[in-house]
């Protein structure tokens, strides 16, 4: 039992952002909403950011700052007492191309509804096959 | 149809799921994704660059093409934005409402017989009724500024503490845009207008690269920092420290522009009149 609960607590954070990821992946696929397929994305993009961030953590370690005093004091540093800053400054940009992706797929959704009327898109793809 | 893609989102997660099994546990300190590079980067970066917050030093150093074309990627992202939604030729709208502000009655008014426009009874207002809300005005009127002073500090202060460019021009462009919620888009245009908000838009990048081509033209390789110390008068790591601020603020500036463009356009798709 108890190796059943160390098991289960050590891969929990997977299985977290996979439920994250597929309730994104569900809404892109089965939603007929636009908005609420961009949504999805914008789901989808959180659960990848919060996996990799996942992946840097260590245990017993702090955050990837390294303290430091005046006049040149400076201690040893070990990687073991710092969590990995490498998936932090990818999911940092990550972050920023989410919202540049969410700022250019609502700006296409406008475009549509002004064109369309409407933002099902099964009502928009009858408007097209009726032209 | 709908049981369709639940089965296939079903089976996607369990895969997923069975893949897990062969992952290092949640905070191993030897898994495979801590051990090559990362402890060179965390051994290292100190002597190198001296910069104590190690992610700050890696994004605007060791990784300094990868966030120059990130800062590319969301200026184009406002770019493309402002290309797909702006309307340069606007109809003026029939009617125009105002608030007389001693009273707070609204007016609708046909165009050409409003108020002077220096008016001090008289405010313009959405022609989606726009409640009087003096709560929200002078409540952002005290977090705007603050708000404000704070993400300069996040800028500056990214070396030694969680901070930096991004998360700072973030903050900026939050606060901006608090600005234009609680009172209407037109005020905060008199703030910062659509010419200020793409001009510092390319300004941000501008400095960026401009940073990485100074480098060149002081006989080193496009964004080594260490060059610059010939004209900050500091030794070769304090200069890549200096460096790394630089770029920041070029990529602050960048991301604060570009969160302001995104709203503008998204809040009046384009049109610039009238939104929250």
């Amino acid at each position: 039992m108890n190796e059943l609960i160390s098991f289960v607590i050590s891969k929990l954070n997977y299985w977290v952002y996979i439920a994250l990821m597929m309730i994104g992946l569900y809404a892109m696929i089965a939603k007929n909403n636009l908005v609420k397929k961009i949504i999805g994305m914008n789901i989808l993009q959180t659960a990848v950011i919060l996996f990799f961030i996942s992946i840097g953590a260590k245990t017993d370690a702090t955050i990837p700052i390294i303290m430091h005093g005046h006049a040149g004091e400076r201690h040893a540093v070990h990687a073991a007492d710092f969590i990995n800053p490498l998936p932090h400054v990818l999911m940092l940009t990550a972050i920023v191309v989410a919202v540049a992706t969410l700022g250019v797929a609502l700006a296409l959704v406008i475009k549509l509804y002004q064109q369309y009327q409407t933002l099902e898109e099964d009502e928009i793809l009858d408007q097209l096959r009726n032209e | 149809m709908k049981i369709l893609k639940i089965v296939i989102v079903l089976l996607f997660g369990s895969i997923l799921i069975y893949c897990t099994l062969d992952f290092p546990p949640w905070g191993d300190p030897r898994a495979p994704a801590s051990l090559h590079v990362s402890p060179r980067y965390i051994e290292h970066t100190m002597e190198e660059t001296s910069v104590p917050n190690i992610v700050t030093a890696v994004l605007a150093d060791y990784r300094g093409y990868d966030t120059m074309f990130e800062t590319i990627v969301i200026f184009t992202a406002a770019i493309a934005c402002i290309f797909l939604l702006r309307v340069l030729r606007r109809r003026e709208p029939e009617r125009l409402m105002y608030r007389h502000i001693p009273t707070g009655l609204t007016l609708r008014i046909e165009r050409g017989f409003g108020p002077p426009p220096d008016s001090k009874d008289f405010e313009r207002i959405d022609l989606m009724w726009v409640p009087y809300d003096l709560i929200i005005k002078t409540g952002s009127r005290l977090i705007v500024p603050c708000s404000q002073i704070f993400a300069l500090y996040v800028i500056a202060h990214g070396h030694h503490s969680p901070g930096g460019g991004f998360q700072g021009g973030v903050i900026l462009g939050a606060s901006i845009i608090l600005f234009a919620i609680s009172t209407n888009l037109r005020s905060s245009f008199t703030r910062m207008s659509e010419k200020l908000a793409v001009l510092l838009c390319g300004l941000g990048v501008f400095i960026y690269a401009g940073t990485g081509a100074l480098c060149i033209f002081l006989g080193s390789n496009y964004l080594d920092y260490s060059a610059l110390s010939l004209v900050l008068g500091v030794d070769t790591v304090t200069a890549r420290s200096h460096g790394i601020l630089m770029v920041e603020t070029g990529v602050g500036i960048s991301v604060m522009a570009v969160m302001v463009l995104l709203y503008y356009n998204l809040a009046s798709a384009g049109r610039h009149d009238e939104g929250l």
